[in-house]
């Protein structure tokens, strides 16, 4: 299936938003994570399943003001 | 001072626009800050500078002030409060939600709104606001136990752009922090600022983009330091005569 990771395509295996960091390299990261603009705790990814078409958003520390 | 945070230092300093992470650190030195403001970005698979940054961030063990900075909506800046709590792992979030692209003005109702949201949550709400009574009032019934007006708007340098305002805010609310947040230039602003009554002062591009930041930061230092002590000294009212200072009384007589 087809989702839109930070708005590039993306094709991975049907499955968690977990599984699916973890083949995009995100494993381990720092990071956080929303799907179609609502967060989604790091102990809750497991759980959340995508769907064709998501949006998932991955942010990471950066500097700012 | 901050929900219940006391800090020695009342300047509290962004982490953006340095030349290098090398000229960054021997600012935060200089400005002797214990709060930096942070925020966060996407970041792609195969990218390393949020965990780079992050690493860099621990290892100074200071506290953290994530940012909600870019936000235009409510929903955009309350999701991205929740990403930046479980990153930072701090209930602490100076919340932006921005109505002007030009200006960077902040959208006061919905900052209010995602303030009261986010309050509600939990979280420890910095909000970046005007220097509005009725909003700044809006705030504090959120849940805001802090408020941060601008002093004019972000990285434009201007200083304290309605000092009438400033000082009405903070007249009106002798028990809530205030913190001039944005548009400080050179350390005058801030010395400002705190002779106001200001309990603090935060900063970004004033430091970062000085010829030498780390000394920018020194001079900032010293400013929000005289400018304190200066306002706990109670300074004297201004008068439109002049008033010797020299007694006339006993000065001598020589005719002309």
């Amino acid at each position: 299936m087809r989702i839109f990771l930070n708005d590039d395509a993306h094709d991975v295996e049907p499955g968690t938003l977990a599984a699916a960091l973890e083949s995009l390299g995100f494993g381990g990261r720092k990071i956080a994570t929303a799907v179609n603009g609502r967060f989604v705790a790091a102990t809750a990814r497991p759980k959340t399943a995508l769907a064709d078409g998501d949006r998932v958003e991955v942010v990471a520390p950066m500097q700012g003001g | 001072m901050f929900y219940g945070v006391e800090l020695r230092s009342r300047l509290l300093l962004g982490t953006a626009r340095y030349p290098s992470p090398a000229v960054l650190e021997r600012a935060i030195k200089a400005s002797g800050a214990e709060v930096v403001t942070v925020s966060l970005r996407r970041e792609g698979g195969s990218g390393r500078s949020g965990q780079s940054f992050w690493s860099f961030i621990q290892s100074l063990g200071l506290r953290v002030l994530p940012n909600t900075a870019g936000c235009h909506s409510v929903k955009e800046a309350v999701t991205t409060a929740h990403m930046a709590r479980e990153l930072f792992d701090t209930k602490w979030i100076k919340l932006e939600v921005i109505g002007d692209d030009d200006t960077l003005q902040p959208d006061v109702f919905g900052l209010v709104e995602a303030a009261r949201i986010l309050s509600e949550d939990g979280f420890e709400v910095f909000p970046y606001t005007t220097e509005d009574l009725v909003v700044a009032d809006r705030l504090v019934e959120a849940g805001c136990k802090v408020l941060m007006p601008w002093g004019a708007p972000i990285g434009s340098a201007r200083g304290l752009n309605n000092v009438y305002g400033l000082r009405a805010l903070r007249a009106h609310f002798p028990d809530i922090p205030l913190v001039v947040d944005a548009g400080l230039g050179v350390p005058s602003h801030a010395a400002a600022a705190m002779e106001l009554g200001y309990d603090a002062v935060l900063l970004n591009t004033a430091v970062a983009e000085a010829g030498d930041p780390a000394e920018m930061a020194r001079a900032f230092a010293l400013a929000v330091e005289a400018g304190r002590a200066a306002h706990l000294a109670q300074p004297m009212e201004p008068r439109d005569m002049a008033v010797p200072s020299t007694p006339v009384i006993g000065k001598a007589v020589l005719g002309g």
